[in-house]
């Protein structure tokens, strides 16, 4: 197990430093002088020098390369053109928003997907599983932004039970927090509960065919201890690592959903940079959602065994 | 559990995102194909049937409720949003297929080089899994950052993510149907390297890309759309269903048809062609197949 997670690491670490690469070309490969892409067509020469100077673009190519990936090493994401402050600084400003409404959605994904995944497995063919599929096929399709509104008009005009947008720090109360937190997290949950409950319905349906299941019933065991310790736990992993890739999309849908509900998170950094054409913000919030997937789905690799205990390295 | 990449197998995304349905009835399919031709009739003939012109602004008729001569209302600049949703269509559709198209070719070129040179593919996967590594709007973002943004750029920013994509499954599917006695064949009898390649290992490929290419082609539909939606898309005077709810933002407490009727248009286009990707899966995996039979 030792040997594995070592290796494991070690693997991650050329994915890493690809995308640093890949990060640091595209702006070099991008046809045209990168300081007058970066600052526009309206740029004056004055400003176009202060990037040059900012990026060390007069230098050659190499020495850029290693000059900016040793600050990148020392965790130093470069510096806003637009403000001036660090990026890491920025990133750290926005962060919280971002992070709990991201925790809430996956908890509230779980919570909902996998009973409903199980559900549909266990009432194969029926009008339950139907409903399950269409429910699933429907999230996967409708985009997140279309979801937000129709529940913002819906919950925060029609009926009032929630506020438009904004959002409240979980510092202040729970009440407050939550309040603002609830529609972004189920507008956001919406692509995440489908692609979860599809993935267990199709592995428990895999796992509900084996002899042990059979073994399971035949003695007499409770059908939701059948379901859920002994069906649910075998089809884990699957599960496990569809939660993993599906944190990609998850990024693309906070970037989304924090713009429809005006949340002051890294997405809204992210859209505010596009926006301003604040290249190294994007090249910031690339570098450190990469490392954030990759490192969630090392974790998720090496929890296998802890479900699956068949797993074994 | 079969590793073909030392980065693990969550770096694996499935093959398809609607995994395992029953075999279900022809309704599903004929209702999705319906839509699908639906609304690339609507969008190949646009300049027919849209009542007015969809970028000529008329400030005297701004956010005008659906009448008869607005069958839909009008937007923030006094443009009839029927017609802007039909025109919206062509941006998407051609952006849709467009990206799948590049996407598809590249990554077909790529993934059968690499499944075939053992050395070459130890590279190329890096450079594969690092990509999928990058979140593909954020890539897109970055993309469409630095070359500006007009629809080439968009369908090139679009295209670049889901290149590993397709990589991975040509790869997976050459990697397999090289050690078959017929391109053992193939290669004692000294056919060259492009005729074994396309002749011999490229018809392996067709069924599965068929699938992946619909699932592609929804999303980068969808990405487009959030792309103008964000700003960072094509021109806000070209009428994509992103654009229009990009604008229809500011308005949306007094006239929410602005976000919902581009919305499912959207939402629709995007559902028939995942629809149809699953009809194709069902129809086309012998894997399926083989577990409908034993059943």
């Amino acid at each position: 197990m030792l040997a594995y997670t070592v290796r494991r690491i070690f693997a991650a670490v050329p994915v890493m430093v690809t995308v640093a690469i890949f990060v640091f070309l595209l702006l070099r490969l991008t046809p045209g002088d990168p300081a007058a892409i970066i600052a526009g067509d309206m740029a004056t020469p004055e400003q176009l020098q202060k990037i040059r100077n900012a990026l060390g673009l007069d230098r050659p190519i190499a020495v850029q390369f290693f000059s900016w990936f040793w600050l990148l090493l020392q965790g130093d994401l470069g510096t806003s053109l637009i403000s001036n402050t660090p990026v890491t600084a920025m990133i750290g400003k926005h962060i919280e928003p971002t992070v709990s409404l991201a925790l809430l959605t996956i908890t509230l994904s779980v919570i909902i997907a996998v009973p409903l995944g199980v559900l549909a497995a266990w009432r194969h063919g029926t009008w339950i599983d139907f409903a399950v599929m269409t429910v699933s096929v429907i999230g996967f399709s409708v985009p997140v932004f279309v979801i937000g509104y129709i529940l913002i008009q819906i919950f925060a005009i029609d009926l009032k039970w929630f506020p438009v947008q904004g959002f409240r720090s979980l510092s202040k109360g729970l009440g407050p927090f939550l309040e603002r937190a609830v529609l972004p997290s189920v507008t956001l949950a919406s692509i995440y509960v489908a692609l979860i409950a599809r993935m267990t319905r199709a592995s428990v349906l895999e796992v509900l065919g084996e002899d042990y299941i059979r073994t399971a019933r035949a003695k007499g065991l409770k059908e939701n201890v059948v379901l859920f310790r002994h069906a649910l736990r075998n089809a884990a992993v699957p599960v496990l690592t569809i939660i993993g890739t599906g944190f990609a999309l998850l990024i693309s849908g906070v970037v989304v959903t924090e713009s429809v509900f005006n949340i002051p998170g890294i997405g809204r950094l992210t859209v505010d940079a596009i926006l301003a054409r604040d290249y190294p913000v994007i090249q910031g919030m690339i570098l450190l959602t990469s490392g954030i997937y990759v490192l969630i789905n090392l974790l998720i690799d090496l929890s296998y065994s802890f479900f699956d205990p068949r797993i074994r390295y | 559990m079969a590793q073909t990449s030392p980065f693990g197998a969550a770096m694996r995304l499935p093959v398809s995102l609607v995994a395992g349905r029953r075999r279900s009835s022809v309704i599903i399919p004929a209702f999705a194909l319906f839509v699908l031709v639906v609304i690339i009739l609507l969008a190949v003939f646009a300049p027919f049937l849209a009542p007015h012109d969809p970028v000529t602004m008329t400030p005297s008729v701004r956010l005008k409720p659906a009448s008869e001569i607005y069958p839909l209302g009008t937007d923030a600049y006094g443009r009839d949003l029927l017609s802007r949703v039909l025109y919206g269509a062509r941006i998407s559709l051609f952006i849709g297929v467009g990206a799948t198209a590049i996407s598809v070719a590249i990554g077909l070129g790529i993934g059968l080089v690499s499944g075939f040179f053992r050395i070459l593919d130890a590279i190329v996967m890096r450079v594969m899994d690092a990509l999928m590594a990058i979140p593909s709007l954020l890539l897109a973002i970055a993309v469409v950052s630095l070359t500006g943004a007009s629809i080439w750029t968009v369908m090139f920013a679009i295209t670049v993510p889901e290149i590993p994509r397709v990589v991975r499954l040509v790869r997976s599917v050459v990697l397999s149907a090289r050690e078959e006695p017929y391109v053992e064949a193939a290669i004692a009898a000294g056919s060259s390297l492009p005729k074994i390649l396309w002749r011999h290992l490229m018809p392996n490929t067709l069924a599965p890309l068929i699938v992946q290419g619909t699932y592609v082609c929804a999303s980068a539909i969808l990405t487009e759309a959030i792309l103008s939606f964000l700003g960072a898309g094509v021109s806000t005077e070209t009428p994509t269903w992103g654009n229009i709810m990009a604008e229809g933002r500011a308005f949306f407490q007094i006239k929410p048809e602005l976000i919902l009727w581009p919305g499912i248009a959207l939402s629709l286009c995007i559902l028939s062609i995942n629809l149809l990707g699953d009809t194709a899966r069902d129809l086309l995996d012998p894997r399926m197949k083989k577990r409908e039979a034993s059943k």
